[in-house]
């Protein structure tokens, strides 16, 4: 079962999700990097119907370059959920529509602001300083309305998402087993240990 | 569980003295779950204009930037700027338009509308997601709590409220309302528009007391 999580702090977003592609009731995979890096300070996390969470990641991610190649600088956060977020409201009303839920961190370079956006596959966009799709939501959300602080240190965050991902571990019935944590700052993107 | 119902969220308009008042919460859901304490569906159309958008979420961000898209085309070619009676009746049709796959929205419009003596009369206006139009002499209401906003306002509303005492009641009535409503709360916004185009705005968060979790 998928989990994924997202938070602000300062001057950073953090963007986590689990590695593992289940297929029925079995484990196939065990690192998969479900995170992609659309430009140099955009990271969106994906997690729906399997199929179409890359075909979608993918043409996301192309559009979003070849802006990028056109104008010579990328989009930046607001704008690019905006347009994420119609081609999800136009597919919805299509005849097949994809079914991804997405978590879209950025850095705002000329603002000096990060970012997150909360977007279901419906083409529901909404800023929030921290957010989480899956059943991970049902026990990182209350933690998150206690521990977030959206003027955190890295380090601070990170201890933060290291308890939703114990809490989930704990409690969750299927939890998965490994996480690839992203952050995105003034300096890009970079992965995490945790 | 209807679609209608499936993010929540609640929006009011009354009718006072030569002003007029639209208020909404700021909850966004998914079911019973929160996601979001600061979700607008009020948005402005001209200085002296604003519409309410209750309904699905995904719905409100298009229909949105459809009213911002068909308002810019109309203020280009008339050359000036629409007025609510002529608002209601684009909103009207924008949603016809999808009468038999609708947008799962119920708009609700205040604003000041000119008169042909050249002042400003109060305007408040409601449909339903397929565009049919209630004008109202009182109030308008939409959303996850509309029962509960009918009955809290049809108590408290009166004729020809000033701008302060239209405030202190329409946001008495919504939080009222909203209180009652597991899907709408969450912190509430309104406004407020006199004749001389002036906006009170009175923002955001007056969170109800012993709900104080929304960050």
């Amino acid at each position: 079962m998928e989990v994924s999580f997202a938070m602000t702090g300062k001057g950073y977003v953090l963007l986590a999700a689990d590695t593992t592609a289940v297929h029925s009731i079995i484990k196939v995979k065990t690192d998969v990097d479900k995170i992609k890096e659309l430009s140099p300070h955009l990271l969106m996390a994906y997690s729906g119907e399997p199929g179409d969470t890359v075909q979608f990641a993918e043409y996301v991610e192309r559009n979003i370059r070849l802006y990028q190649i056109r104008h010579t600088y990328p989009l930046r956060p607001p704008s690019a959920a905006s347009w994420i977020r119609r081609s999800l409201a136009e597919s919805l009303r299509s005849r097949n529509p994809y079914s991804v839920n997405l978590l879209l961190g950025g850095y705002d370079t000329s603002t000096y602001t990060p970012h997150l956006y909360w977007m279901d596959y419906l083409g529901t966009l909404v800023e929030v300083p921290f957010a989480a799709h899956g059943y991970g939501s049902y026990f990182a959300l209350s933690l998150l309305d206690r521990y977030h602080d959206p003027e955190a240190t890295v380090e601070e965050g990170l201890a933060v998402l290291r308890r939703c991902l114990d809490e989930v571990s704990k409690r969750l019935v299927v939890s998965p087993g490994k996480y690839k944590v992203k952050i995105v700052d003034k300096d890009g993107i970079r992965e995490v240990e945790l | 569980m209807s679609i209608m119902q499936y993010n929540g969220g609640s929006v009011i308009a009354m009718v006072g003295k030569d002003c007029v008042a639209i208020a909404s919460d700021l909850r966004l859901g998914v079911q019973s779950l929160s996601i979001s304490s600061n979700f607008e569906k009020i948005f402005p159309v001209t200085d002296r204009l604003y519409i309410g958008l209750p309904g699905l979420a995904s719905d409100v961000t298009t229909l949105r930037e459809q009213f911002r898209y068909r308002v810019n085309m109309y203020t280009i070619k008339e050359e000036r700027e629409i007025e609510p009676q002529a608002f209601a009746q684009l909103v009207s049709s924008t949603l016809y338009e999808k009468r038999f796959g609708p947008y799962f929205i119920e708009p609700v419009i205040a604003g000041m509308q000119k008169t042909p003596s050249g002042s400003y009369a109060p305007f408040i206006a409601a449909t339903d997601l397929i565009g049919c139009l209630n004008f109202a002499k009182d109030f308008v209401v939409a959303g996850t709590a509309s029962e509960k906003l009918f009955g809290v306002a049809e108590g408290l509303w009166e004729p020809d409220l000033e701008a302060e005492d239209l405030f202190e009641t329409i946001s008495q009535t919504l939080l009222n309302a909203v209180d009652r409503d597991a899907f709408s709360g969450w912190g509430a916004i309104v406004h407020v528009i006199t004749k001389d185009k002036i906006v009170i705005l009175s923002s955001s968060a007056f969170i109800s007391p012993g709900l104080g979790l929304a960050s």
